[in-house]
């Protein structure tokens, strides 16, 4: 059959890439095969090009961007207070974290504070998303290697998680609960028994995962001194969150560069030795634990803790509505803020997040009006796919699927 | 261990002429260099003394226009074992290239793929300067403030001269 040029030039040809195989793939000597982005255990639409020899990886040319919905350039037609909802939409396991690194570095950008219930509020939901993301990545790194069970009882437990979420915000996934000064709302009535019913059930679950998984022979047979990566990899490569812990670096940005109130709280940094997928599973569950803690102590705070849930700076953030019949103020920056919204100075801020995945930064450019200029996401998943060639060569590729499981990407962070 | 040292004044000392202008806003620095200096200027900035800024957080391009330089790259530098932050940042005008820092953080590689396929800014020495979100024959690059942001024909196979009537994407 004759291809058409244009359908060349549309397909993109095997040239393109030449320079990452070896050259034997392009005499036939070594097999390329396409992973993905359909396969089940790429965690999205990730595809992975991979030269094989026998069953061995040679080389990984990881494609992304089918996921690209192009967040960063519509951030730059909306207002500051319209452009968090997109935030959802980006890393979708952990929506609470991306919203609070965008509001961290508006505040930043048009110097607000936040009060302090408000603060120990953010903490609460941050923590409980890195719970509800750690659930899905332990229940879909297990059934990738075969450990069927764990699915069903990581999703159960995530169930509970989101509908707290669902209390507080009235959406399970896309909350768009923290906003710029504080949160949307106060934690409805129902919220802190729901917490503490989950704080009860959920301990003893952490150790029943951890009953079936860590010392079964099964999964260590897969997940030991697989993947491997050097603390010297890790750092060059930018690797942040557990994957970089996992390989015996101390950073954890809640410690180097507190945030919303962290240095406050008890809690440790899990590190591991190897920086293989078995340390990597166990300091993941070990930062389960400590989410806990963390979450034990905000609520414990917030049964004391009255006062306002945002911020009272009628600049930036609307009035109560039960003000509005009252004062003609109020009236006023209701009218503005939802009309043409608040105006942010000139310049530029940066700031950085432990999300779930590992750092996530947020880049925020003002040019004097109500919208962004620039909005950049350094996000996680992008930087975390880009270190699977690294990772994977010389491995089976029965293996790939336990590292891209350990990578734990998500492709929507990663494409934005 | 080095005490840790002012990389302003660590720069202006080692590389005067290449430090065009240094910026405080909100508490964080900004060193804007040339870019013909950005190597060398990183590489002292990762190794040296009481520096060592071994963490590249992100590099981020944007458009400026229509001011003069039009485009900026932002790198965001972190240093792991002093806790301390940078941003460094050149300016260019349409048609000039970057030397690329792949060489000095290997991290570097994805995001100034993504920063030439937003904004079109090349990167010389780059390993593998490829588009990497939009597909490989798209034209134009999106993030530019001259490029419309909706109201697009969708691509399929066999439209390009449809698209390429109504569309009114960055021409010179």
């Amino acid at each position: 059959m004759t291809i058409a040029p244009e359908m060349i030039k549309w397909e993109g040809t095997l040239e393109d890439l030449a320079h990452l195989v070896s050259p034997r793939a392009l005499t036939g000597e070594t097999v390329l095969l396409n992973m993905g982005p359909q396969h089940p255990s790429t965690h999205g639409v990730l595809r992975l090009l991979l030269e094989l020899e026998g069953e061995t990886i040679i080389n990984v040319v990881p494609d992304v961007g089918y996921l690209h919905t192009g967040i960063e350039k519509n951030m730059e037609a909306k207002r500051y207070e319209q452009a968090i909802t997109m935030t959802d939409r980006m890393d979708y396991l952990a929506p609470m974290s991306n919203n609070l690194v965008f509001c961290l570095a508006i505040e930043k950008l048009v110097g607000l504070d936040v009060p302090e219930r408000a603060q120990v509020i953010r903490v609460l939901m941050a923590e409980l998303t890195r719970l509800n993301s750690h659930l899905v990545w332990l229940g879909t790194h297990a059934i990738d290697v075969g450990a069927m069970s764990m699915l069903l009882y990581c999703f159960r437990e995530r169930e509970q998680i989101l509908e707290l979420f669902e209390i507080v915000s009235g959406q399970r996934m896309m909350s768009t609960y923290i906003r710029p000064g504080g949160v949307w709302r106060d934690l409805p009535p129902a919220f802190m028994p729901a917490l503490e019913r989950f704080l009860d059930y959920f301990p003893a679950r952490v150790d029943e995962y951890e009953a079936l998984l860590t010392n079964n022979p099964l999964w260590i047979d897969r997940t030991q001194g697989i993947g491997i990566i050097t603390p010297e990899d890790a750092i060059a490569m930018g690797l942040g969150g557990a994957i970089l812990r996992a390989s015996g670096v101390n950073f954890d940005v809640r410690k180097a560069m507190p945030y919303s109130g962290y240095e406050t709280y008890d809690f440790n940094v899990p590190l591991g030795i190897h920086g293989d997928t078995y340390d990597r599973y166990l300091v993941r569950i070990q930062e389960m634990r400590e989410s806990l803690k963390i979450i034990r102590q905000a609520a414990d705070r917030l049964k004391k803790l009255k006062g306002p849930f945002r911020s009272e700076n009628r600049k930036f953030v609307p009035p109560p509505r039960s003000e509005l019949g009252r004062s003609m103020e109020a009236v006023i920056h209701h009218f503005k803020l939802w009309t043409e919204g608040f105006k942010a100075p000139k310049g530029e801020v940066h700031v950085m997040i432990e999300s779930p995945r590992g750092v996530i930064a947020c880049y925020l450019s003002g040019d004097g009006s109500n919208k962004p200029h620039r909005v950049h996401f350094r996000t996680p998943s992008f930087i975390n796919i880009q270190a699977i060639p690294m990772v994977a060569k010389g491995h089976l590729i029965g293996d790939m699927v336990a590292i891209i499981g350990t990578m734990d990407p998500v492709l929507g962070d990663c494409d934005r | 261990m080095q005490p840790k040292r002012d990389p302003v004044t660590s720069l202006r000392e080692a590389f005067p002429d290449a430090i065009q202008e240094v910026v405080e806003f909100r508490g964080e620095t900004t060193v804007y260099v040339t870019p013909a200096a950005l190597p060398e200027v990183a590489r002292f900035l990762r190794d040296g003394d009481g520096l060592l800024f071994n963490f590249l957080v992100s590099v981020v391009g944007v458009d400026y226009l229509p001011e003069q330089p039009r485009f900026a790259v932002a790198y965001h530098l972190y240093s792991l074992l002093y806790n301390h932050q940078l941003r460094l940042k050149v300016r260019l005008n349409e048609g000039e290239a970057v030397p690329s820092v792949t060489p000095i953080w290997p991290t570097a590689n994805w995001q100034e793929r993504e920063v030439y396929d937003m904004f079109g800014i090349p990167f010389t020495g780059h390993p593998d300067l490829r588009r990497i979100l939009m597909p490989v024959d798209w034209d134009g690059h999106p993030q530019r403030k001259d490029y419309p942001l909706g109201y697009e024909t969708v691509q399929f196979s066999f439209n390009f001269d449809e698209i390429d009537k109504n569309k009114p994407y960055a021409r010179e």
